[in-house]
């Protein structure tokens, strides 16, 4: 009979639980996941408003043959291609800068991050400006540093790099304070005994900084490819998906047809796309990551 | 590895690196201080010959930049504080609580993780519409209340802290929600903080939530006020950077405030 007494405990301890996690549990399922489900429910109907029959995969078919979404799901790959290794890149090689004896290094590491806290709504309107043709500085310098700058951010071939180069400023300060948390965590020992065993700057950096920031370069580049996946604030100010569609990624396509065309069907299905288009990619890059990841 | 001393080398590529990234935020208030006619010419100038106050003038008039100013601090503060409380409630039971169920609860966490945000868009504004929260605080700061990157972020550091302390609390008869909001919550101050600064960011800088769940402009934060805005004068630069600069100010200024705790915040709690 001792059973009673811990029976009764442990269902007081799943009240108590389930009393913490209320109102997140409220708020994720209300609108989060009752959304999804509302969204997975619309992408599998026909979208005549009335008649809502089931259509199965369809809604699918049609979205992944249509020319737009063709465009987009191109558009993006080239964005996140351009965008994602440079940034990881970036960020690192500033992370081994910052990390010295340095005067001055409260303000560069600040100075570098600063992109990273601003609006990128409101600054992509000032890259806007400097990218734009004639009159935009920085189209201007690349004239004169004789860099082939087209027509600025109004140039169909170019678009989608200076988009990028926006992304690059955005976030390479946030990554490089994580590489900087990377680098902390090697112990100061290894870098001595093979400086002792005549080990050149390349040599410790190859054999022992970069395997050793595995997690690190695994958890950033992650993150850099789902946030280039999701572009659409600066897509938005500086091109609107221009000039003709050559800049629309997916998530812009998604807020056209949902708050522009008002094709609720297409962006619901888009949306399921785009979601599944992530996980899988996060998924083979945990995969990717965790067969390389030294311990130590 | 923090010994390697700097050379020169190292000092002209950082002050070239800080210049470039901070390039456009100098611009953009130099072109704030800039007359109209001499922003948008042939050759492009850094410096204006002429200084004038008048973009700060005309903005104001044009746009309800006070009133999108408290809208954005009732946003994202609303935000921030809710966001807080839930998370830290939901992942103190993650962390120290045993219950059926618990394996479901952080599964599910971690999905919510991956999902795009604005994949839930569509649906997300009929069912705001059907309950008539478009253009409402609650509308703007209600669905984000709880998030599960909080939510994890909040469980990994509840971990660490030793459960000798709660355990002490048990005998001597303290309930849950006491050990929660008198032991680990306040042991996790530096987490929380961070926690904070991010939600408190991310919802001020936010572009897109704005834009979908506000349409009239005393609704609008700032960023969805002036992307708007922009729409309609796409050639008056010295207005909206007047605009822009008057939106990221306070945003500059807490992070100069605060840049050390949350840098380091970053670095200590983000990963590992």
């Amino acid at each position: 009979m001792t059973s009673r007494p811990g029976r009764r405990g442990r269902a007081s301890r799943t009240l108590t639980a389930y009393a913490f996690l209320a109102p997140s549990l409220a708020v994720i399922g209300l609108f989060t996941v009752w959304p999804l489900i509302l969204a997975a429910g619309s992408s599998v109907r026909a979208a005549r408003p009335g008649s809502g029959e089931w259509v199965g995969a369809d809604n699918y078919v049609a979205v992944l043959n249509s020319e737009e979404f063709r465009n987009a799901l191109g558009n993006t790959a080239v964005y996140v291609v351009l965008a994602t290794p440079v940034t990881v890149a970036c960020a690192l090689g500033l992370a081994l800068l910052l990390n010295r004896k340095l005067a001055g290094r409260t303000f560069f590491r600040a100075a570098v991050f600063v992109p990273a806290v601003v609006s990128l709504g409101v600054t992509a309107i000032s890259w806007r400006f400097l990218l734009s043709p004639e009159i935009g500085l920085v189209t201007h310098w690349l004239h004169r540093l004789g860099i082939p700058a087209g027509n600025g951010i109004r140039d169909p071939d170019l678009g989608l790099a200076y988009l990028a180069v926006v992304h690059v400023w955005r976030n390479v300060g946030f990554y490089a304070v994580m590489y900087l948390a990377g680098l902390n965590t090697i112990p100061r020992t290894y870098y001595e005994s093979a400086h002792l065993d005549g080990a050149n700057a390349w040599q410790r950096f190859r054999h022992i900084t970069w395997p050793l920031l595995g997690n690190t370069t695994a958890f950033v580049s992650i993150l850099a490819v789902v946030t280039a996946v999701q572009a659409f604030d600066h897509v938005f100010v500086m091109t609107g998906g221009g000039p003709y569609s050559s800049t629309e990624t997916l998530v812009y396509l998604l807020y056209r047809k949902g708050f522009e065309d008002l094709e609720f069907g297409y962006a619901a299905t888009l949306g399921w796309i785009v979601l599944l288009m992530v996980f899988a990619l996060s998924l083979a890059q945990n995969l990717y990551f965790s067969r390389r990841v030294v311990g130590y | 590895m923090r010994e390697t001393p700097a050379g020169p080398l190292v000092y002209a590529g950082l002050v070239v690196i800080s210049a470039l990234v901070l390039l456009p935020l100098g611009w953009t208030v130099l072109a704030s201080l800039t007359p109209e006619a001499q922003i948008a010419r042939f050759p492009p100038r850094v410096l204006p010959e002429d200084i004038t106050f008048e973009h700060y003038r005309e903005i104001r008039r044009q746009l309800p930049l006070a009133r999108q100013f408290l809208n954005t601090l009732i946003f994202a503060g609303g935000v921030t504080l809710l966001s807080l409380l839930f998370d830290s409630m939901a992942a103190y039971a993650l962390a120290r609580l045993d219950f059926p169920g618990k394996r479901v609860v952080f599964g599910l966490v971690l999905a919510l993780l991956m999902i795009p945000p604005q994949v839930t868009l569509v649906p997300l504004y009929e069912i705001m519409s059907g309950l008539d929260w478009i253009n409402t605080y609650h509308g703007l700061i209600l669905p984000r209340a709880a998030s599960a990157f909080g939510i994890f972020f909040l469980r990994q550091f509840f971990l660490t802290i030793p459960r000798d302390l709660d355990d002490a609390a048990r005998i001597d008869g303290a309930s849950h929600l006491r050990i929660y909001a008198r032991i680990v919550v306040p042991i996790s101050a530096p987490a929380v903080l961070t926690l904070g600064l991010f939600h408190f960011m991310y919802n001020w800088n936010d572009l897109l939530w704005p834009l979908v769940f506000t349409t009239d402009p005393s609704m609008h934060t700032l960023p969805a006020g002036l992307a708007l805005f922009m729409g309609k004068h796409v050639v008056q630069y010295g207005l909206l950077m007047a605009g822009a600069v008057l939106t990221l100010l306070p945003v500059v200024l807490a992070f100069v405030l605060v840049q050390r705790r949350f840098v380091e915040g970053i670095a200590t709690t983000g990963i590992r």
